[in-house]
């Protein structure tokens, strides 16, 4: 018998595409968001109100995953910026190959903020790395204030937690303030953000701080 | 339902380093899977049934050995398993913890029967 060691990561391949991603991104400035939330916490509906918010001061692309139908991409169509749907047919998270392909179909065009929303899926998609600089979860406030102990390592792999439908607050028996306190128990570092898609409430908190991100990145130097 | 992406990626890599004619002499792949990697141990062994019996390497059987998560603390700087969802150190309480292992995901050999 033979035996041969290899300790190789099994998502090898994913992680060196998604580390290509990440350098052509750099190398062209351009900062990369990848939102993960549960289905319907409200991710198409924050792009929405982002786009809304800064209209064209910011140049934005935006990458649609959803397991079926271009309905989330249909809905960006209004806003006339560069949009790719991909459709994973199933799959319950997005890969660094994916991305990678859907961006090319854009690439021509001048972005400076990369959206791309993630299947919705608090499980499968926090493994996969897509060469994005930063994760941002979202989680309603409809779902209850124990998702980040339920659900630990998208929390605790993300930089931003947005929590939405505050308007929503005085219906649910959730309470912010656990919620909060939950998600700082897993992640200390976590910056948070609270909104309403209805209201606009926060929004602009929201749209302000992604705009200082924009700048960050194009006066920052990659070697 | 990664898992069988999982899976399929674990026969992918045994196919880039195993020679063809060796396909099926291969006893065993051994993977190390994190237990903070959001995969689930039986359902990876399931996922991997299916996609095995449909592909060159029949005779595998996958092996998993699970990686505790061990946090080592910054401020008493003690190395210890921690049990998700809590993130501070079991010793002095502190939440500044850097994750140590438990998010492996990895192959780490490969038997051949020759
Ligand atoms: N009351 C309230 N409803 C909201 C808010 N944000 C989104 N919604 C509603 O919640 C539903 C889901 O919102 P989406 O933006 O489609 O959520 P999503 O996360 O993109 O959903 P998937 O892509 O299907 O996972 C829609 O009916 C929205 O109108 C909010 O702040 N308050
Ligand atoms: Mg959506
Ligand atoms: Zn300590």
């Amino acid at each position: 018998m033979s035996v041969i060691t290899i300790e190789k990561k099994i998502l090898e391949k994913n992680d060196l595409i998604a580390a290509n991603n990440r350098d052509f991104f750099n190398e062209k400035k351009i900062f990369v968001i990848n939102i993960l939330s549960s289905p319907g916490s409200g991710k198409t509906s924050l792009i929405e109100r982002s786009l809304a918010r800064w209209g064209k001061k910011i140049k934005f692309g935006i990458i649609e995953g959803d397991v079926q139908t271009d309905l989330d991409a249909q809905r960006l169509d209004v806003f006339k910026v560069p949009v790719v749907q991909i459709v994973t047919n199933g799959a319950c998270h997005l890969d660094a190959n994916l991305v990678r392909d859907a961006y090319s179909s854009i690439e021509k065009e001048e972005i400076e903020l990369l959206i791309i929303e993630n299947v919705g899926n608090l499980v499968c998609p926090a493994g996969f790395d897509l060469g994005e600089h930063i994760k941002v979860v979202v989680t309603s406030i409809t779902e209850g204030d124990d998702k980040p102990l339920k659900y630990p390592s998208v929390f605790r792999n993300s930089s931003v937690l947005i929590i939405n439908k505050t308007d929503l607050l005085p219906h649910v028996n959730s309470s912010l303030a656990k919620l909060k306190k939950n998600a700082l128990s897993i992640n200390p570092s976590l910056k948070i953000f609270e909104t309403s898609c209805v209201t606009d409430d926060g929004i602009d908190k929201w749209c302000k701080w992604l705009k200082t991100q924009i700048n960050k990145n194009e006066s920052s130097t990659f070697y | 339902m990664h898992e069988l992406s999982i899976a399929q990626e674990i026969i992918n890599i045994l196919e880039t380093n195993v020679p063809t004619e060796s396909y099926r002499q291969v006893s065993k792949v051994k993977v190390k899977i994190g237990k903070f990697s959001n995969i689930l141990s039986d359902s990876l062994q399931f996922c991997f049934e299916v996609v095995i019996n449909n592909s060159k390497f029949s005779n595998t059987k996958l092996e998993i050995e699970t990686v505790p998560l061990i946090i080592e603390c910054s401020d008493c700087r003690s190395k210890i398993e921690i049990e998700p969802p809590v993130f501070i150190c079991s010793n002095c309480g502190s939440s500044n913890i850097n994750l140590i292992t438990g998010n492996e995901m990895s192959i780490d050999l490969i038997e051949i029967n020759d």
